[in-house]
């Protein structure tokens, strides 16, 4: 189990306080100034030693991103947006951030924008979070009074702003082309890439986006050198990691555990064990909705980090781990997801906005047996057909469960709908039955 | 996609009242000069606040009107995200989390609660309850299953039983407290804490 000394986040159950004298009890805002003072390309080569990997799902190499924004600033200003649309099933981890540790990200926000020259930040948190936008807010404001932020903030000579921008419900916000098109006072419909954000971002500007979790890291990691940073977890899956245990565990939880902890050890020691034992485990999603679940077979020995889970076929996603044990209907879970899907989509690309509500429909009946024999594979190729051919992740996102259920599941959609297709020999009323149905021999 | 559509009894007209309208001006002064269409979403939100947690079409021309913007691409926004309600809800509004990590703990009971207290389906408004209720998709607490929001706050690691009590409380007018519902600390993990124990050295 990871050191108390090298957890970032102690006050993640907030048993210390979150307002800023508390704050800076632990450590934050203490030498803010000298690390800036050491320049622009010592912290973007401390974070690049670091080998910190953005904690927002994908992860994208942070030092390696914000080396992408221009060198020099020309006519359109830099800007640096945080990511705070927590939306994904599963996870967590970023409201707690929000409400208990808000300086550490102010703090990681100021870091940052000397390091990609923006003197605007915004910070994009999901409508729900209400409350936890006001406590940033009150943390903004204390920081402001203090100077640790505004002009000449904490007397670095930089000058930076922090806004908050709230959404609305709409979980493609944190696609990040969304997110900059909903700050603009649009629909969220995710742009085409290149151009890149760091190029072309917010009104046309060069603009980087962090999740909250990377940003908030970023202080204790400059503080206490990349090295350490990177001397947790394994080579390329450095640092920590906050995971949320959700579902049929005795004890849900957020807890911070180095990166490549293995599975079993998260479950079984900090939340607690599954419902019913280990033995009563059917299937776990590693990291967040959009990644495919992994069957108890192989939860045994998995290792959780962004890597490991790529061979699995899978991934570490946002790190929100649903369990789920042998009680509950693993096909009803997934077509729950889906359906999720469907609602979230936002109707830009055709295969996505149709596809999900398809693959929704489909797993309903399956769930109930209603489906015929030959469905099972067609839904299958209803994924195919949706995964990358959209333009933004989500059509992978909405995809991928699906597949995940397929691999492993396949034998138990098929026992539960054996139905044959409907149409056999009705040859005389084509127009009347799906020509899918139709026997293509008969 | 998520299809929304305006009531059917509209409001003449809307007009903001001097604190949102100093609200609003605030609001526009975070944005940089001439891209104050960003406020739209923050602007929406006022009037919802100020109409009794819904916003007529009446709302979004003046918006519209007010941002110096096509009254089209105000629909656009207040249609596309779910959180505007376009039609009267409840002056207390029950949303229900319902998406898998809540589901496999037992959301479904919190919504039996809902329909056995509040109305048989989604969105009804009935006689004087002045709350309405409805399922939603993932709301961000999910070591906290099964939970759901009443207006701003969150109501956690709830049962049918704790459920029909917070209800019971609301029908009578009385706010219930936000919060976990097993007395657990946030997100700690529930009598099983392995970490941060000691906090002095840490």
């Amino acid at each position: 189990m990871l050191k108390d000394q090298d957890r970032i986040f102690k006050n993640l159950y907030n048993d210390l306080g979150s307002d800023v004298n508390a704050s800076q009890r632990r450590g934050d805002w203490i030498n803010t100034k000298e690390i800036i003072n050491k320049g622009r390309d010592w912290i973007i080569n401390e974070i690049k030693d670091s080998q910190l990997r953005g904690r927002g799902g994908a992860g994208f190499p942070t030092g390696l991103k914000w080396s992408f924004a221009p060198r020099d600033v020309g006519s359109r200003p830099h800007y640096l947006v945080i990511n705070a649309d927590e939306s994904e099933p599963g996870t967590c981890k970023d409201r707690d951030i929000l409400r208990f540790e808000p300086h550490k990200l102010i703090e990681g926000c100021l870091i940052a924008s000397y390091a990609v020259q923006a003197h605007t930040c915004y910070i994009y948190i999901r409508g729900e979070y209400f409350l936890e936008g006001q406590k940033l807010q009150n943390a903004i404001d204390e920081a402001y009074k203090k100077n640790l932020i505004g002009k000449n903030a904490s007397g670095t000579g930089w000058d930076l702003d922090i806004y908050i921008h709230y959404g609305a419900g709409a979980y493609i916000c944190g696609e990040e082309t969304a997110l900059l098109e909903s700050i603009e006072g649009k629909k969220g419909q995710p742009r085409l890439k290149p151009p890149f954000p760091a190029l072309v971002g917010l009104y046309g500007c060069p603009t980087i986006i962090n999740n909250v979790e990377t940003i908030a890291v970023v202080p204790t990691i400059l503080k206490k050198g990349g090295k350490w940073f990177a001397s947790l977890g394994r080579e390329k899956n450095t640092g920590t990691k906050i995971f949320c245990i959700s579902g049929n565990v005795n004890n849900p939880c957020n807890v911070e555990e180095e990166m490549n902890i293995p599975l079993k050890e998260l479950i079984e020691v900090h939340a607690g064990g599954v419902i019913g034992g280990w033995e009563n485990l059917q299937a776990v999603i590693p990291g967040g909705s959009s990644m495919p679940l992994i069957p108890k077979e192989k939860c045994e020995t998995l290792t959780m980090d962004f890597d490991s889970l790529v061979n699995e076929k899978s991934g570490l996603g946002t790190a929100g781990v649903i369990v789920i044990n042998k009680d509950q209907d693993i096909i009803k879970c997934m077509a729950r997801i889906a359906r999720f899907y469907k609602h979230e989509s936002c109707g830009q690309c055709t295969p996505c906005r149709e596809g999900s509500g398809w693959m929704w429909r489909m797993l309903e009946r399956m769930a109930k047996g209603e489906a015929t024999k030959d469905e099972v594979d067609m839904l299958g190729d209803v994924t195919n057909q949706i995964a990358g051919h959209t333009i933004c992740a989500f059509g992978e996102g909405s995809s991928w469960p699906v597949q995940g259920l397929l691999r492993h599941f396949k034998k138990e959609i098929k026992e539960r709908n054996k139905f044959d297709p409907v149409v056999e020999e009705n040859k005389n009323i084509p127009y009347l039955v799906d020509q899918h149905l139709l026997d293509k021999n008969a | 996609m998520s299809l929304k559509r305006p009531a059917k009894n509209q409001p003449q007209s809307f007009e903001f009242n001097n604190s949102s309208l100093e609200e609003a001006k605030n609001i526009i002064s975070k944005y940089p000069k001439g891209k104050q269409q960003s406020a739209v979403m923050a602007l929406l939100y006022i009037a919802q606040r100020q109409n009794n947690n819904w916003i007529p079409l009446a709302a979004m021309k003046y918006i519209a009107k007010f941002l110096d913007m096509p009254y089209i691409k105000v629909y656009e926004v207040a249609t596309f995200y779910s959180m505007y309600n376009l039609s009267p809800v409840g002056k207390y509004f029950i949303q229900v989390c319902t998406t898998t990590p809540c589901m496999i703990r037992g959301a479904n009971k919190l919504v039996e609660a809902c329909k056995e207290k509040i109305s048989k389906n989604e969105l009804e408004l009935l006689g004087d309850k002045n709350c309405s209720w409805m399922e939603v998709e993932c709301l961000g607490a999910c070591v906290n299953a099964p939970m759901m929001q009443i207006n701003d706050e969150y109501y956690e690691d709830l049962d049918k039983e704790k459920t029909l009590k917070i209800l019971d409380k609301i029908l009578k007018g009385e706010k219930p407290k936000a919060g976990s519902y097993r007395g657990r600390l946030n997100n700690a993990p529930e009598n099983n804490r392995k970490t941060l124990l000691d906090l002095n050295n840490a």
